[in-house]
């Protein structure tokens, strides 16, 4: 035991070493956002370019996290809340206004939430490979139309955040009528998955001909990987948003640094770089600065957006529906 | 199993060990499910869907564990009467599918058994219709794949465990297959069998991700996922505690049923030659040849699917991952030897006093839901400080309470066998505390000792624990560095990390589980 006990304390105090006289800013991120291959390492070093002080990421799931730690929390700013729960994040009465100025923001629709401050969005959508599907279908009717042998993978709603972003958007267009709509769906679902990563990675392998995911995903295969096969199919009955956003603590100790980092996530520097790192539309940001490639990615025509009063209150219903038309 | 452990002799170990291992199980297990109830505001109780999880839990963890088993016997049958080149190799091979993170498996199946896996391309190659893998078969499957090598494993030391003299005598005395298979097999088989079964039940119990994903949706709604669903969706807290309950309650009394059937079995001593059979014939040849081609055909596809896949990337992987690789072996390595630490004196405690309630809680800690147990955790140690620091011990530490099964599958009748055989001879010298450990135990159960470090270290590996809960952006284990490259769309080098991930946990495995073999004729 004795040597079991040393080895913890060791490790604990190996993570310890890094002394801080410079203030700590600390913002928690969902794991994709602050790995090394997501835009938080980017943000990081831009930031701590300008604020003399130290930026570190916490990550793991945001909102559950914080409403487990309550006021006691760490947390200075918290970045990636999704507007499908921010209903819950903003009754917790944890978070402070952000100060920032929404009327320039370049989302497709209009923002006034003084609390959570989008910085980037995107639409929910269907991928397919665009060399094994010639037709792809150009509504969800189209979709819900198509023969039951073309599979389709989407993600659990009770687990994943993109699955609950369907649930809402099927909701929307077909209201009433959303059991029949999934009645209709349900033969082409090839599997539902616990997390987007795992159903990405089955349409990728080639297992899936449609992915749940969303319209600027193939910007990662352009730019990355020169990869020009993968396409979002666009709907003529409007599209989900999905937009992400951050907010400040009530409870920070480093209220001036929340703020400064929150102006921060509206300059152009930041805008720019979260296109092509997080693979998204940035919030705040003219369409000619956006990459060149971004140009070939299918655009909406119609933005569809629950506010997140909606959301919570279709929430639960519509995931009863889900579940009843799933489990015939 | 426990109570043919009882012996009445003074003691030769202190109980501390023991109790404080069994008190830090307490707390892993209740304290943190307390620790959840008690932030909880209320809420719903059960409902129906709550009611289908739980038939569906039961159903396919006794399904998957039943099939495992007895898919088992024949190939651990097969390993025990022969003997071949490589076979030692295939052995820890076959145990590979047990140690892998669960996505990278699921893909690994897919590739075989899926729409557009190799199976089905072949098929369609001679004109058949493609198989599909999605349905609760696919469940049944995945369990199958995961658990049929712990289940040989276990039964192979079954076999094992019978002295060579044994079989030597019942040649001496003409007996035929049929004869040794009543006299020396079922006895030993209905010893080992319930623990097998048992163990398998317990770990299929807590399955969400394999089950959702195979099995095609909402319809394979598992307890965990339950749990789950309670946390994300809900925010319910005194539902998820509550569900966590109910899913501990089926593994106590999956534990309880298993327990009464289990007979003690009673071998004897031997030598430790090297078994030798004399009942040998063309039909169990052919027989053992085909079980063996079989499961390592099935075990080995998917892993070789996985290793094609990922082998193109292995060169071009970015640093940080194998800054990972390391994190994750110096975790494994710790959470090895606490394993052992604890699981030895658990294994002492019940062994010298029949203390079934303490084994049966070193079972029951697979039974307990990882989130509730992370959750809790964090619960418990974020007032006092900051989680990330404590991320690699405590990710060490929940690893090593999830192997702790295994290590006592394991430790608990060897060192059962060792004090029965031995004992009087150790108490006659003298030998107490510490000096017996070191002079007769660990002599005498290097190879179970093999495995259970092996197998611990190896699980610690590949697993997810509760590091997802604790670690900030730096400190990342591989498996989390894996899921963290998928969730960037690099699934190339997710790929990669795979392999790499695949060659350490089998290499760990193997260095350890050949250290307790070194000198063993097995």
């Amino acid at each position: 035991m004795k040597k079991t006990l040393s080895f913890v304390a060791g490790l604990a105090l190996m993570a310890h070493s890094a002394a801080a006289d410079t203030p700590v800013l600390q913002v928690y991120a969902p794991d994709y956002f602050a790995s090394e291959w997501g835009p938080g390492p980017g943000i990081e070093q831009g930031f701590e370019a300008q604020c003399d002080c130290d930026l570190q990421f916490i990550t793991g799931d945001v909102l559950p996290r914080i409403l487990l730690e309550g006021e006691r929390t760490d947390a200075d700013v918290v970045i990636g809340l999704n507007t499908d729960v921010t209903a819950r994040a903003r009754a917790s009465g944890l978070f402070a206004a952000h100060e920032q100025d929404t009327s320039a923001l370049t989302m497709p629709v209009a923002w006034t939430d003084d609390v959570f401050l989008p910085f980037n969005f995107s639409y929910m959508a269907f991928i397919f490979d665009n060399t094994k599907m010639e037709t792809p279908p150009a509504s969800f009717e189209a979709l819900l139309d198509m023969p039951d042998d073309v599979k389709i993978v989407i993600q659990d709603p009770r687990s994943s955040i993109s699955g609950l972003a369907l649930l809402l958007w099927v909701k929307s267009i077909y209201g009433d009528k959303a059991p029949e709509a999934w009645e209709r769906l349900a033969p082409k679902i090839l599997t539902v998955t616990q997390g987007w990563s795992q159903a990405y990675g089955m349409f990728t392998d080639g297992e899936a001909d449609m992915v749940l995911s969303y319209t600027t995903s193939p910007a990662y295969h352009i730019i990355a990987e020169d990869d020009m096969t993968k396409s979002a199919a666009i709907f003529e009955e409007g599209h989900y948003l999905f937009v992400e956003m951050a907010a400040k603590l009530k409870t920070t100790d480093q209220p001036e640094l929340a703020d400064a980092f929150l102006d921060y996530v509206l300059t152009e520097e930041f805008q720019t770089a979260i296109a092509t790192s997080n693979w998204s539309y940035p919030s705040k940001l003219d369409a000619s600065l956006l990459p060149e490639k971004f140009n070939l990615l299918g655009v909406p025509q119609k933005a569809i957006f629950y506010s997140e009063d909606e959301a919570e209150a279709l929430r639960k219903p519509a995931l009863d529906e889900w579940l009843t038309a799933f489990s015939k | 199993m426990a109570q043919s452990g009882r012996i009445s002799r003074p003691a030769w170990l202190s109980h501390w060990p023991g109790l404080v291992a069994a008190l830090l199980l307490v707390v892993l297990v209740f304290g943190t499910l307390l620790a959840v109830a008690l932030r909880a505001e209320g809420g719903r109780g059960l409902g129906p869907a709550d009611w289908a999880a739980i038939r569906f839990t039961l159903w396919q963890a006794v399904l998957s564990a039943g099939v495992s088993v007895v898919l088992a016997i024949p190939v651990a049958r097969a390993l025990a009467r022969r003997s071949f080149t490589g076979r030692t190799a295939l052995v820890t091979l076959l145990g590979a599918p047990f140690i892998l993170p669960i996505i990278v498996v699921v893909l690994g199946l897919i590739a075989v058994f899926g729409n557009k896996g190799i199976i089905s391309i072949t098929l369609s190659v001679f004109g058949f219709e493609p198989i599909s893998i999605y349905g609760y078969h696919g469940v049944i499957l995945a369990h199958v794949f995961f658990n049929l090598p712990l289940a040989t494993r276990l039964i192979l030391q079954g076999w094992l465990s019978i002295p060579a003299e044994r079989f030597r005598l019942a040649a001496s005395l003409g007996m035929g297959p049929t004869d040794i298979a009543r006299l020396l097999e079922r006895p030993m088989l209905r010893e080992v069998i319930p623990g097998a079964f048992l163990v398998i039940f317990l770990i299929c119990l807590t399955s969400f991700a394999v089950a959702l994903t195979l099995g095609g949706g909402p319809r394979a709604t598992t307890v965990e996922l339950a749990i789950y669903e309670a946390f994300k969706f809900d925010f319910n807290l005194g539902r998820a505690a509550l569900l966590a309950l109910i899913q501990f309650a089926m593994g106590a009394g999956g534990a309880l049923i298993a327990f009464r059937i289990a007979m003690p079995g009673d071998m004897g001593t031997g030598l430790d030659r090297a078994v030798q059979r004399w009942d040998d014939s063309p039909i169990q040849r052919v027989m053992d040849v085909v079980f063996i081609t079989l499961a390592s055909l099935f075990l080995l596809l998917p892993l070789m699917m996985v290793v094609l896949n990922g082998v193109p990337g292995l060169l071009s992987l970015p640093p940080s991952v194998f800054q990972a690789a390391i994190r994750s072996l110096v975790v494994a390595l710790g959470s090895a030897f606490l394993t052992l630490t604890l699981a030895m004196s658990i294994a002492a405690l019940v062994v010298q006093r029949g203390a079934w309630l303490v084994e049966g809680l070193g079972y029951l800690t697979i039974a307990a839901s990882p989130l509730v147990v992370g959750t809790g955790l964090f619960l418990i140690l974020f007032p006092f400080v900051k989680p990330s620091d404590l991320a690699l011990p405590v990710t060490a530490l929940v690893n090593a309470a999830m192997s702790l099964p295994f290590a006592l599958r394991a430790l608990v009748p060897a060192l059962t066998s060792v004090e029965r055989d031995y004992g009087a001879l150790a108490d006659g010298l003298g030998l107490h505390g510490l000096t017996r450990v070191r002079l007769l135990w660990l002599p005498r159960m290097r190879q179970p000792i093999g495995f259970a470090l092996g197998l611990a270290a190896a699980l610690s590996m590949g697993d997810l624990g509760v590091i997802a809960m604790f670690a900030d952006s730096q400190g990342v284990t591989l498996p989390l560095q894996l899921y963290r490259l998928m969730g960037a769309y690099r699934m190339e080098d997710a790929a990669a990390a795979a392999v790499l991930l695949l060659g350490l946990s089998l290499l760990l495995f193997w260095i350890f589980d050949r250290g307790g073999r070194v000198n063993a004729d097995t």
